[in-house]
């Protein structure tokens, strides 16, 4: 790499991160997979609910997508929600809590 | 009756218009077909037991399939049960009949010999699990939303008792790890409130209500030994398990391995353990830590550990053989394509199997040779040789989760 094109490529990871990038089509087929089955351990096939709250858009209106995506990277402590960063990215959080916040949950 | 003017009746006879009295032999022969595949049905499902069959649980599509062990085949499939995600079964006493919790609130009675849903309930807004009483007479659900136990009587499910989970100021508990004891007696925890209650119908449909408080935070899951005396609940929001024995319930609820991680970190837990009686073998109760890659071992003789056995990672269901020297155990993701074999006698893995992604449940026959393994993500039952671990059998199912076999019925506790 050139010296001159070492600062132009980091500063346009740092935009991608800065503004998200989308899961690739195959992550996100994963991502609706994990939605539905493992998330639905507790929160409900349907997200109405279970050991954990309702995860349906009436349930989250008014809450923050970086809440939400906050709370799947980090959990809630003192709670049976567990941090999930070692299996999700930062993006696959933010993609979750869009879809969840649209209730476009469906695999 | 008016005959239709063009034909309709099949290759056979396509140049021949349909007569009123075709018509009506036609109809008469399919009514008499009709009867007669419902006599032979019935004559069929007369020289059934119901003792090697099996229902499974398919979560995604609200139906159950209805399996035989000797041949280890599919018999047929019920559909309609509502929502089945973290659904269970109990069975009547005479094996007969399969009471299905689902999660949805939903209780449903199938008839396992016709493989047809005869009566559904809609109890609550969202439930957990339920259990028969010792006579069979009663069957009790275990309710999230509103918490609580709802209690029905098995033959046409009506509504008996509605033990609601209060506690503090009135609050209502998510209601988890409900058992039968001996004595016509349930037995449940209360996931929010910390406590266990007993819920005693010996005198009758006015259940006597026994409350054990402050047993330790959050308990997630409970079982009971095989011998109905030992209520065991694991605990969520602190080490160790809370024991309380029911022969002696004046002495009160005790901590069980108090300190099993202590100092230590936890892992997270992507998915909620569970504890159930098959998990003893011989002196010895094989249970899954919380928040660590390891099976803890207790000494029922003296309430002390006894080992404990590193695993590939939480686990979820730990399971003994029916002959006690096996205990198989499943995992939460990432780790949910694996189970591993431990021998309880040295306790050692002896084997670990890879069924594929979503291993959920596991269930033995009743004396052992075998077991069914649901790979919920490969659409698949697996059943496995436990003494070769050889797959035996490969079932389609959709999106299968738990395996209940009917032999259930005469175990106290399941």
């Amino acid at each position: 790499m050139t010296p001159w094109l070492a600062p132009v490529t980091i500063s346009l990871l740092f935009a991608a991160v800065a503004h998200g990038a989308t899961p690739t089509p195959e992550r996100q087929v994963e991502l609706r997979y994990l939605l539905t089955q493992d998330c639905g351990s507790c929160h409900g096939l349907t997200l109405k609910g279970g050991l954990g709250p309702a995860l349906t858009p009436p349930a989250l209106a008014g809450k923050p997508p970086e809440f939400l995506q906050m709370t799947i990277l980090h959990g809630r402590p003192g709670t049976a929600m567990p941090p999930w960063r070692g299996l999700l990215s930062e993006d696959d959080s933010r993609w979750l809590a869009d879809r969840l916040l649209a209730g476009e949950t469906q695999p | 009756m008016t005959a239709p003017n063009q034909p309709t009746t099949g290759a056979d006879c396509d140049q021949v218009p349909m007569r009123a009295e075709w018509g009506t032999v036609l109809i008469c022969s399919a009514l008499v077909l009709f009867l007669l595949f419902a006599v032979v049905s019935k004559a069929e499902a007369g020289t059934l037991g119901s003792g090697d069959l099996a229902l499974v649980i398919e979560r995604a599509n609200g139906s159950v399939q209805i399996v035989e062990t000797t041949g280890n085949s599919a018999l047929t499939r019920v559909e309609g049960l509502g929502d089945l995600s973290h659904a269970s079964a109990v069975f009547s006493r005479d094996q007969r009949y399969a009471f299905v919790f689902g999660r949805d609130g939903g209780l449903s009675k199938v008839d396992m010999l016709e493989g047809r849903l005869v009566a559904r309930v809609m109890q609550s807004g969202n439930s957990i699990g339920g259990a028969i009483s010792q006579d069979g007479r009663l069957v009790a659900v275990s309710n999230y939303e509103p918490g609580g136990v709802k209690v029905f009587r098995s033959d046409d499910l009506s509504l008996v008792a509605d033990i609601p989970a209060l506690y503090g100021a009135g609050q209502h508990s998510k209601v988890i790890g409900l058992v039968d004891a001996p004595g016509h007696r349930f037995v449940f925890s209360l996931w929010d409130a910390g406590e266990i209650w007993i819920a005693d119908f010996s005198a009758g449909d006015q259940p006597v209500i026994s409350k054990f408080e402050d047993i330790g935070r959050n308990p997630y899951d409970a079982l009971i030994t095989p011998d109905g005396r030992h209520y065991i609940a694991g605990l969520f929001g602190e080490d160790g398990l809370a024991m309380l024995d029911l022969w002696h319930p004046e002495n009160g609820v005790r901590r069980i391995l108090p300190h099993y991680g202590r100092g230590e970190e936890k892992l997270p837990v992507y998915k909620m353990p569970h504890l159930e009686g098959w998990a003893v073998a011989g002196n010895l109760a094989f249970v899954p830590a919380v928040g660590r890659h390891e099976v803890l071992v207790i000494d029922m003789l003296t309430w002390q550990e006894a080992g404990r056995i590193a695993v590939k990672g939480q686990p979820v269901f730990v399971m003994g053989r029916p002959d006690g020297r096996q205990v198989w155990v499943n995992f939460a993701v990432p780790d949910n394509d694996t189970v591993q074999v431990i021998d309880a006698e040295n306790l050692k893995i002896v084997n670990t199997l890879q069924p594929g992604k979503g291993v959920l449940h596991m269930e033995f026959e009743p004396r052992g040779e075998e077991v069914w393994v649901s790979v919920r993500d490969q659409d698949e039952l697996h059943v496995y040789d436990t003494a070769s671990f050889e797959r035996r059998a490969t079932l389609p199912a959709q999106k299968p989760s738990g395996i209940f076999m009917t032999a259930r019925a005469s175990r106290i506790g399941l």
